[in-house]
């Protein structure tokens, strides 16, 4: 921990742009905020309607179930990807969306199941490199790109959303809202209030791909090769 | 390599771009794929035009103040646990990273696509330390193996065809399979599974740093990124000290402005914050984080009349739609920066010396200034570059100033202007045939070896003017 050269570096640039260093700046108002109009006064149906239309566009299926379903859901996917080996992210919500005796109930028919927390250590890295699929809990979700942000923490490791080949999320219905611009608000005021950023926040959309072969569309190089996401209704939650 | 890519003439380079019909084939298609996505994520978005104003606001904003933003970020980083480096030229930053892959013991170092690390040649200077160096972008490995340049800075293999890319993973790594880009690409994953597992460091680039919270942002769509900021145990990041906005609210804006200028996605598969170190209670994520900011010739840029050209966001729309790039390629640009960007950018950073040609590369259209997401005023930063070689430098060639000089001279004159222009008809007689030059003399031998020249008119444009004004005054029409 330390910086180097950092007085040097900035006394030149103050130089260059022909003035003292500055030790503070004010944002300035911006004339146009072309972002907030996007989807705006849109509900939680009509943001939902927004982002099917985009699993479409980004070879991800989107599966719609409740609280009491989540369990056979997930086990409809298991089964449809002949999984065995399932990496989950872990906290809370686990407990919140009945996910504990659900993983619980598919242990004793066989499933392998890990639920991430710091207690498994990098073995847990290993745990998700031999998983056919991993699942985590959309924290924030855009409907106009079909985007999963994720604020990574112990409970939900940067590793089951990047090496296994399917991708699960489940997005509860209220954290839908329009775009980036609205993730960016939530985290901008939580630093203005002096709450740190998690040290990896996650925009996925989509499984991975690349188009670097002849401009082909190749669905699934190094992350996920497919993407499932499961909205559930938590209203009732 | 460093931003010069070779060392052949900017004659050579171009005769050996035009040669290329599958590179020139490619770029064309691939230019025009990457217009239409633009421009339809653009209209899907709506109020395009507002996007811009605000993204340039944003860059003129933050380069104005760039001093204190840097300041900020690097306080964040630093407070997370991370260490920066300040690096004013390239061997400043490449001998600090060679010293934390010293100290790490380093043997496999895995890098994510990073243009400014290409610039200032870091693969080579970790080889020297002793270092296995993997790329691992599918474009960029590629170019590895087959040790080639990139030509396009957003799909950087662009130039090459699936079969020549079969034939590099044969005979580099034993592949087997057809040339289905599929199955290419599925080996590549195998393949560098084990290298992300196995690297002591990753080193990324950086698309956006945010000051306010001190975080390195990725735009990516493969995942290697996330694979190379996950895996090993050590992370560098190394950013041009210009990729850099305020908060997290002026990030959104200009990642919104990227994913659809550069792909035509709205969001890439992939937008990744990293903030320092992993925590004490993560198992995944560095545990030791490095953060690398770069000069190595941006600050000259700094306060003057280019300054713009440092709001460049890198998601290559200039290229996309360029007249010139299009049949010329990337690597004729011998810059790792090309098309108008590029040549704008590379003269700026490497001197007009060695790239005296590159603002001549351009019809002028200004395509490239209607593309550019944050309104970089591009076509005119190249006719400023032009006075300059010329006015300043005396950079064109003696032919040509001569030329010029003697036109200037005949030009200034009417009573020569007027006398040669209509003798012009009569000097090209002997090579005119059905009122087209087929091989047209001196000057207009390059010119006419691809096509006709039309012969001039019998009557010269301004005695036709002339003569058809007088005629309206006669009739009394306007």
């Amino acid at each position: 921990m330390a910086v180097y050269n950092r007085e040097r570096f900035l006394d030149q640039l103050a130089g260059r742009l022909g003035r003292p260093r500055k030790t503070t700046a004010d944002r300035p108002a911006y004339s146009v905020q072309p972002q907030e109009r996007v989807f705006q006064g849109a509900d939680q149906d009509q943001l939902l309607g927004k982002l099917k239309e985009q699993c479409e566009i980004i070879h991800t299926s989107l599966v719609e179930t409740t609280f009491d379903e989540l369990g056979d859901t997930l086990r409809r996917v298991w089964e449809e990807g002949h999984i065995q080996n399932i990496v989950s992210a872990g906290g809370p919500r686990l407990e919140a969306y009945g996910l504990l005796d659900v993983y619980e109930t598919m242990r004793q028919e066989g499933y392998n199941i890990h639920i991430w927390d710091e207690q498994g250590g990098r073995d847990y890295v290993a745990e998700a490199e031999k998983a056919g699929a991993g699942v985590v809990f959309s924290d924030v979700t855009l409907a106009e790109s079909g985007t999963v942000t994720l604020f990574n923490d112990r409970w939900n490791g940067r590793s089951i959303s990047l090496l296994p080949e399917t991708f699960v999320a489940i997005i509860p219905k209220s954290t839908l809202v329009p775009r980036m611009t609205q993730a960016a608000q939530i985290i901008h005021e939580q630093e203005k209030k002096g709450v740190p950023v998690s040290s990896c926040v996650s925009f996925i959309t989509g499984p991975s791909n690349s188009a670097d072969i002849e401009m082909n569309l190749i669905v699934g190089v190094h992350g996920p090769v497919k993407a499932t996401y499961i909205l559930v209704d938590d209203k009732e939650g | 390599m460093s931003i010069k890519i070779g060392t052949k003439t900017y004659a050579d380079r171009i005769q050996e771009g035009i040669d290329n019909t599958f590179m020139r084939s490619a770029v064309s298609s691939a230019q025009g794929r990457f217009r239409t996505g633009r421009l339809k994520a653009a209209e899907e978005l709506g109020d395009w035009e507002d996007w811009r104003t605000l993204g340039e606001e944003i860059r003129r904003h933050t380069m104005e103040n760039l001093d204190y933003y840097l300041y900020q970020l690097s306080e964040q980083v630093e407070k997370r646990g991370g260490t920066v480096f300040f690096a004013e030229t390239a061997e400043e930053a490449n001998a600090y990273v060679q010293k934390v892959a010293a100290e790490k013991q380093a043997r496999k170092v895995v890098k994510s696509k990073s243009m400014v690390t290409e610039e200032i040649g870091l693969n080579e200077a970790l080889e020297k330390s002793g270092c296995e160096v993997v790329e691992s972008d599918l474009g960029e490995w590629i170019l590895q193996l087959d040790e080639d340049p990139p030509s396009h800075i957003v799909t950087p293999a662009l130039h090459k065809n699936k079969s020549q890319i079969r034939e590099t993973f044969v005979s580099k790594k034993g592949y087997t399979k057809t040339d289905d880009p599929e199955e290419l690409a599925a080996f590549a994953r195998e393949q560098l599974r084990q290298d992300f597992l196995e690297a002591d460091i990753g080193v990324t680039g950086c698309n956006f740093a945010v000051a306010e919270s001190g975080s390195v942002t990725l735009v990516t769509n493969e995942g290697n990124a996330r694979m190379v900021s996950t895996l090993p145990d050590t992370q560098i990041a190394v950013m041009g000290m210009e990729r850099i906005v305020p908060t997290w609210e002026e990030l959104e804006v200009l990642v919104s402005l990227l994913t659809r200028a550069a792909v035509g996605q709205k969001l890439t598969s992939y937008i990744t914050s990293l903030t320092g170190t992993r925590l004490e209670d993560e198992v995944d994520g560095p545990e030791d984080f490095h953060l690398v900011i770069i000069d190595n010739g941006r600050s000259k840029i700094l306060g003057t009349e280019f300054q713009s050209a440092l709001h460049c966001i890198r998601c290559a729309a200039c290229i996309n739609v360029c007249p010139v790039y299009r049949h010329v390629g990337g690597h004729s640009y011998n810059s790792i920066y090309p098309g108008p960007i590029g040549a704008v950018l590379t003269p700026l950073l490497d001197g007009y010396e060695d790239h005296k040609e590159l603002p001549y590369a351009s019809s002028l259209c200004a395509a490239c200034t209607e593309a550019c997401p944050v309104k970089i005023p591009l076509h005119e930063h190249l006719i400023r570059h032009r006075e300059i070689i010329v006015e300043k430098e005396q950079k064109t060639t003696k032919a040509e100033r001569l030329a010029m000089d003697g036109f200037a001279k005949w030009a200034s004159s009417p009573a020569a202007y007027k006398l040669s222009t209509k003798m012009a008809g009569t000097v090209l007689k002997p090579w005119t045939k059905d009122g087209m030059i087929k091989k047209g003399p001196g000057p207009m031998k390059a010119w006419t070896e691809a096509r006709d020249f039309p012969a001039p008119a019998k009557k010269s444009f301004r005695t036709w003017f002339d003569e058809r004004e007088k005629r309206r005054e006669k009739d009394g029409r306007l």
